[in-house]
């Protein structure tokens, strides 16, 4: 702790506390008193984290076998995965929600099945096809990281599950999976940081997450540097947030460091 | 192919082509403010890079604090929220420092903006990933010159640098596509490059799996050109090298 107040540290800390108190003084934040703009940030920041978890566990259950089939599925299985990975990596996330959801959103109604199913009152939302968009870019981005990850587990331990007369499934489920996702731990909290930076480009399509309430906030009031302050201090705020909890997990699991 | 199948291929090639009306030139056009914003960013987050990443490692406490600061907080933001704070920042700054001097306000093109504000962006990234390299470097390189009393500009062009260009050319590999794609962002606060060309040519004509797969191929022919260029790059960087696979 005496290290972290050294004589420059403290002037740099009242100088931003000074920053801080001439923000919050001589700034207009009176459309913070007003509760139809409290209850939408509040929304705005439940949807975001939704959007975060919710994305982050379907790409990730997705990553799994795309993964494997780079790692070592057959030509017929890796080739569709490694194309799959390339697309996803190589062209903006922005494009890909577009492409989703005007696309596809203008691709359904003319087709007559999809319109009578159960599914068209869903499909005619926003949220699907932006679940759907961030699901894929995590897998994609994932997929590339589990391959990686699959490679990783020594050979003996694989060998020596064969060696035991184990099927090939219950090697996967018992041995190789969990030391490939003991490999991928420590990256996934940035990753799922990651994540939550790409969330406010669901705001173009129409998502009413943190990102659209304060640009709502800003159209509204005329006021502009205000709200994006507070977006910044929301997204600073989650991102430690996805830090402290990513730590605690790590440190929950168990390692042996020879 | 059924006569249905080759109307739509005709058709689609109609769209993508060069002269109105179709809509090639727009794309092109788009292509190239994205290419001209992604390496001028790229550019200019490599010299903020360099002297962050120099900074950080040789710098006096409070320019190593500033530095700290600067890295988190880019880091910790989506980039969104940076272009949009940076983008009205900036114009807003530059126009208030040009009416006190006595001059009048000024349009900042498009273009410069989107540099300045993505290079702002690349650059904490560029300095965590170079200030990586540099620390890879071996310490006894880097003592060797100075007993020499090699001066330390002479010593960071002479030794660091070229030192540390293979370290930290993955990282670096990384955050040029990641430059190429976040241009893209710049298509919400209305830049016309690539995915705004797109979104317009697609929007006026309904022909979204015409042009959305187009320009997906045109951003995957950068990155994969860059990846391939980027390869045979390190290469050059680790020539001399010992190959570690033995």
């Amino acid at each position: 702790m005496k290290d972290f107040f050294k004589p420059h540290r403290i002037v740099l800390i009242l100088l931003a506390v000074a920053l801080v108190a001439w923000c919050a003084l001589s700034l207009n934040w009176t459309w913070l008193a007003n509760p139809k703009y409290q209850l939408l940030i509040v929304q705005g920041i439940w949807r975001t984290i939704w959007i975060v978890v919710v994305t982050m566990v379907i790409g990730m259950i997705l990553a799994v076998p795309i993964g494997l089939a780079q790692a070592a599925g057959p030509w017929y299985l890796s080739a569709p995965a490694r194309v799959f990975c390339t697309v996803i990596r190589g062209t903006p996330l922005l494009m890909q929600i577009w492409l989703l959801y005007y696309g596809l959103g203008s691709l359904f109604p003319s087709i007559p099945w999809i319109k009578q199913s159960d599914l068209w009152p869903y499909l005619r939302q926003a949220w699907p096809y932006a679940v759907v968009a961030l699901s894929l870019s995590v897998a994609g981005y994932e997929g590339e990281v589990m391959r990686g990850a699959f490679k990783g587990v020594p050979h003996g331990q694989l060998e020596a599950a064969k060696a035991m007369g184990m099927p090939p499934f219950t090697l996967l489920r018992r041995i190789w999976l969990p030391q490939a996702l003991q490999r991928v731990l420590p990256t996934l909290g940035g990753e799922t940081v990651s994540q939550l930076k790409s969330t406010p480009l669901v705001s173009t399509i129409t998502i009413m997450e943190i990102y659209a309430v304060t640009g709502r906030i800003r159209q509204d009031t005329f006021i502009i540097y205000e709200p994006l302050l507070l977006l910044a201090l929301v997204y600073m705020g989650l991102t430690g947030l996805i830090v402290l909890l990513f730590r605690w997990l790590e440190g929950r699991t168990p390692t042996r460091t020879a | 192919m059924s006569g249905v199948e080759a109307i739509a291929a005709a058709s689609a090639l109609d769209l993508l082509a060069l002269s109105p009306p179709g809509w090639g030139a727009t794309l092109l056009a788009g292509l190239g403010n994205s290419v001209i914003i992604a390496l001028g960013a790229y550019g200019l987050g490599f010299a903020i890079g360099l002297c962050g990443a120099f900074g950080k490692l040789y710098g006096g406490p409070i320019t190593r604090d500033l530095l700290a600061v600067y890295t988190t907080i880019v880091r910790a933001v989506p980039e969104l929220v940076l272009i949009l704070i940076l983008f009205y920042a900036f114009t807003g700054l530059l126009n208030q420092a040009l009416l006190s001097w006595g001059m009048d306000r000024v349009q900042i093109s498009p273009i410069i903006t989107g540099i300045v504000v993505l290079g702002v962006v690349q650059g904490a990234y560029q300095t965590e990933v170079l200030r990586g390299g540099i620390l890879a470097v071996p310490a006894g390189q880097i003592e060797a010159a100075r007993a020499m009393g090699m001066p330390s500009v002479t010593l960071a062009r002479r030794i660091t640098i070229p030192l540390m260009t293979a370290n930290a050319l993955p990282g670096m590999a990384n955050l040029w596509l990641n430059a190429t794609k976040d241009t893209a962002l710049l298509a919400v606060i209305g830049f016309s490059e690539l995915t705004k060309a797109t979104y317009q040519a697609s929007a006026t004509t309904k022909a979204f799996f015409v042009f959305y797969p187009a320009a997906m191929a045109l951003y995957l022919l950068i990155s994969l050109t860059s990846t391939f260029l980027i390869g045979r790059l390190e290469k050059w960087a680790r020539r001399g090298q010992r190959d570690v696979r033995g």
